[in-house]
C-alpha cells in the first residue's frame, strides 16, 4: 500500500465515520452475546431454579432448555444480521472510498 | 447382535476428550467415573468375534476417496501460499463447512452425547458454551485475521511488534494447545478403532492414523486439508440427521414424548431435567462461570480454526464462512442433544449395550463414549453402526490433520522463518521444514497416543481451552483493537496467560488430585479463566502503558497503518491466480 494512499483514507471523514459505525456494531452484537450467554450462565451458578421450572403444568421439559437453545438461535441470528449489514451497507461504502484513494 | 453381546464388557473406550468432558465440571459423577479413572488394562479379543465388515468397508472407501483428494491436492501445491493456506481459494460456504468440520471432533459428537445420556440437560451448557465462541470470532476476528495475516495467527498478533519474542510466544502458546489436542484425539482414534475392530490392536489403530494424516498434511496440505475436512463434515452432520430423525421417529415425532420417556427410562428420573452440574455434584456457581469463558473465549483462540481464515479468498469469505460455519455447528449441537436423549430411551436398560444391568442400567460396554454409537445400532442395526462408526473415525482423521498442519506452521513459519532465519528463509526452505515438522509432529502424535494409552487425560479440554483463552484470545484482540499494546506488554501478558493457566490447571482438583494423587486440590476450580484472563488483560497494559522506550512508540506510531489493512483489507494477502 503507497503512504499516500494510506494517508489520503486517514484523511476522509467518510472513512472514519465508517469505520466507527462498523466497529460500533461489532462491539454492540458482541455486547448482546455476552450478556445472553454470560445470562445463561448466571443463571446456572446463580438462579438454577429459574432453569429447572417446568415450562408447563404436565410437562417434562424444563424452562431452561428453552433459554439454552433460545441462546444458540438468537447467537446465530446475530450472526446473520452482522454478516448482513456489513455485506449491504458498510461492504459497497468501503469500496467507494478506496476508490476514491486510489485515483 | 451377537457381537455385541460378546463384545467384553471391560472393553476400554474412554475417548480421551469425552472423559474430560465428563470430570469437567470439578466434580466426576460417579457414573462418569469409569470413564476418567485410570483406565484398566485393554481386554484380550475372544476369538469368536466377527470382523466389523460394515465399518471397514466403508472407513476403507473413506480412505481411498480421501488419498484421491490428497493427489488432486499434492498435483496443485506447489508455492507456500498453496501449503499453508490452500492457495487462499476457498469460498466462505467451503470455508464454513471446514471450520465445523474442524470444530465438531469426534469428541463434541461423542463426547456430548454421552454427557446429555448421563446428565440430561447439563449437556445443553457445554453445547451453549461451545457455540458462543463463533459470534465473537465472526465480530471481533476473522476479517481483521484475513486481512494482516498471512498463513498463522502469530502473523497478526506480531505485525506491529517485534517478531522474535511475540512469535515465539504465539507458537508456544499453539503448540502446547495442538499436542495436548492431538494426544486427546490420538488416545481417542486408537481406543475407537480398537473398540469397533478388536481385531487391530491399540497401537496399530495408533499408527495408521499416523500414516493416514502425514500423508495427507505432507503431500496436500491445507488444500488437502480442508477437503477432507469439508467432505469429513457432511458426512457427520448427514450421519447424525439421520440419527436424531431415527430417535424423533421413534417418539412419533413429538419431543415431549422423547423427554418424558428418557425420564421413564433414566435411574435418576426427572433430575436429568434439572442438572445444571452434573448430576451427583455439588453446584458450583464460580466454576460455572470460569467453564463458561472457558468455552467461550477459548473456541476463540484455538490455532487450527484461526489458521482456516487464511484459506479464504479474501474478508467477505472469511465473514460468510463464519456465519455458515455457526449455522452448521448450533444445527450439529441440536442433533446432538436429540441424540444423547434418545440413547437414553433406546440405549439404557437394554442388555445388548450395558455392561451389567445388576449394577447399572446406564455404564455401557466400551464406556462413556459410547451411546451415540450403540444409538445408531438400535436405530439401524450393523450396518448403521458401521457407517456412524466410520464417520466418528473419519472425523479424527481430519481434525488431526488440521491439528498437525496448525503446529507445523507455528514451528516453521514462526520460529524457523521469520525467528530463526528472521524472514529470510525461502518459499522452499520453509515448505520444506514445514513438511519436515508435519512428519515430526505426526510421529510424535502416535508416540503420545500410544504413552498416553492408559494415563488419565481428563484435563485435556481444561488445559487447551484455558491456554487458547487465556493466551492466544486476548494477545490477538488487543493487537488489533488497542494502540497502546507494546511487544513487551504482550510478551509479558502472554507468557502470563500460559504460564497461569498451567499452574492452575496442575495445583486444581482434576491434575492435583485425580491424576498426581496428591490430596485436596491448592486452586479449587478445574478452569482457571476467571482469574487468569483478567490477570493476562491487566498484566498486559500495565506493561504497556510503563514502556517508554523508543520503540514502543514506534510500535504505537505503527497502529494506523496496521488499523487501515485490518479494516480495509488494502495491502492483503491476495488470492493466488490458478
Amino acid at each position: 500500500m503507497s503512504l499516500d494512499t494510506a494517508k489520503r483514507i486517514l484523511n476522509n471523514p467518510a472513512y472514519r465515520q465508517l469505520i466507527h459505525r462498523r466497529d460500533s456494531l461489532a462491539w454492540i452484537l458482541s455486547i448482546c452475546v455476552l450478556v445472553l450467554y454470560f445470562g445463561f450462565v448466571l443463571m446456572v451458578a446463580f438462579l438454577p431454579e429459574v432453569l429447572t421450572a417446568k415450562i408447563s403444568e404436565g410437562s417434562v421439559i424444563p424452562f431452561g432448555m428453552l433459554v439454552g437453545f433460545g441462546v444458540i438461535v438468537a447467537s446465530i441470528i446475530l450472526t446473520g444480521i452482522y454478516v448482513r449489514r456489513c455485506n449491504s451497507t458498510f461492504d459497497p461504502m468501503i469500496e467507494a472510498i478506496m476508490k476514491d484513494a486510489s485515483k | 447382535m451377537s457381537r455385541l453381546s460378546t463384545k467384553s464388557g471391560r472393553s476400554l473406550f474412554a475417548l480421551a476428550t469425552t472423559s474430560a468432558l465428563l470430570a469437567a465440571h470439578g466434580a466426576l459423577a460417579q457414573t462418569a467415573a469409569p470413564a476418567a479413572a485410570a483406565p484398566p488394562p485393554m481386554p484380550a479379543v475372544p476369538a469368536e468375534v466377527p470382523l466389523n465388515v460394515h465399518a471397514i468397508v466403508m472407513f476403507v472407501i473413506f480412505v481411498a476417496i480421501t488419498l484421491g483428494i490428497t493427489y488432486w491436492a499434492a498435483m496443485r501445491t506447489k508455492t507456500a501460499t498453496d501449503f499453508y493456506a490452500a492457495g487462499r481459494g476457498i469460498t466462505g460456504l467451503q470455508n464454513g463447512m471446514a471450520i465445523a468440520g474442524d470444530y465438531m471432533s469426534a469428541a463434541s459428537f461423542l463426547g456430548i452425547a454421552g454427557l446429555v445420556y448421563m446428565n440430561g440437560f447439563y449437556g445443553l451448557i457445554y453445547s451453549v458454551g461451545w457455540l458462543v465462541g463463533w459470534p465473537i470470532i465472526l465480530f471481533l476476528i476473522a476479517e481483521r485475521l484475513r486481512n494482516l495475516g498471512k498463513y498463522t495467527f502469530a502473523d497478526v498478533a506480531s505485525f506491529r511488534l517485534q517478531q522474535g519474542p511475540v512469535r515465539t510466544m504465539a507458537a508456544i502458546g499453539s503448540l502446547i494447545v495442538v499436542i495436548w489436542y492431538l494426544i486427546g484425539q490420538a488416545v481417542g482414534a486408537g481406543q475407537l478403532l480398537h473398540t469397533l475392530v478388536p481385531q487391530i490392536s491399540y497401537k496399530v489403530s495408533i499408527v495408521i492414523v499416523g500414516a493416514l494424516i502425514i500423508t495427507y498434511v505432507t503431500f496436500g496440505g491445507m488444500k488437502a486439508t480442508t477437503w477432507v475436512q469439508i467432505i469429513k463434515a457432511a458426512l457427520l452432520l448427514g450421519g447424525a440427521t439421520l440419527m436424531a430423525l431415527g430417535v424423533l421417529m421413534h417418539e412419533g415425532f413429538s419431543l415431549e414424548k422423547l423427554f418424558a420417556d428418557a425420564v421413564a427410562a433414566h435411574p435418576k428420573g426427572d433430575l436429568i431435567m434439572q442438572s445444571v452440574v452434573p448430576i451427583g455434584a455439588k453446584a458450583n456457581p464460580i466454576e460455572s462461570i470460569s467453564l463458561g469463558m472457558t468455552l467461550m473465549f477459548g473456541t476463540a483462540g484455538l490455532p487450527h480454526i484461526l489458521m482456516r481464515f487464511f484459506t479464504t479468498t479474501d474478508a467477505k469469505a472469511a465473514r460468510k464462512s463464519v456465519l455458515y460455519g455457526t449455522i452448521f455447528i448450533g444445527y450439529f449441537y441440536c442433533l446432538t442433544f436429540i441424540i444423547g436423549f434418545g440413547a437414553i430411551v433406546l440405549v439404557a436398560n437394554n442388555p445388548d449395550y450395558v455392561a451389567d444391568l445388576s449394577k447399572s442400567v446406564l455404564a455401557l460396554k466400551g464406556g462413556g463414549s459410547m451411546p451415540a454409537v450403540y444409538l445408531s445400532h438400535a436405530l439401524g442395526g450393523d450396518f448403521f453402526l458401521g457407517f456412524i462408526a466410520a464417520v466418528a473415525f473419519a472425523t479424527i482423521l481430519a481434525v488431526v490433520s488440521g491439528l498437525t498442519l496448525a503446529g507445523a506452521s507455528a514451528l516453521s513459519h514462526d520460529i524457523y522463518a521469520n525467528v530463526i532465519k528472521k524472514g529470510k528463509a525461502t518459499e522452499a526452505q520453509e515448505v520444506f521444514v514445514s513438511r519436515a515438522c508435519v512428519i515430526g509432529l505426526g510421529i510424535i502424535a502416535v508416540l503420545l497416543g500410544i504413552a498416553f494409552e492408559k494415563q488419565n487425560v481428563a484435563y485435556i479440554v481444561a488445559l487447551t481451552f484455558s491456554i487458547a483463552a487465556c493466551t492466544n484470545f486476548p494477545i490477538l484482540v488487543l493487537s488489533v483493537f488497542w494502540k497502546g499494546l507494546t511487544t513487551r506488554g504482550a510478551v509479558i501478558g502472554g507468557y502470563t496467560g500460559i504460564i497461569g493457566s498451567i499452574t492452575l490447571l496442575i495445583l486444581g482438583p482434576t491434575v492435583w488430585t485425580k491424576v498426581m494423587g496428591m490430596g485436596p486440590a491448592i486452586f479449587p476450580f478445574d478452569f482457571p479463566t476467571l482469574f487468569v484472563l483478567p490477570t493476562v488483560l491487566v498484566v498486559s497494559y500495565l506493561v504497556s502503558v510503563t514502556d517508554k522506550s523508543a520503540q514502543a512508540d514506534a510500535e504505537r506510531a505503527a497502529f494506523d497503518a496496521q488499523e487501515i489493512r485490518s479494516e480495509t483489507g488494502l495491502g492483503a494477502e491476495m488470492a493466488a491466480e490458478h
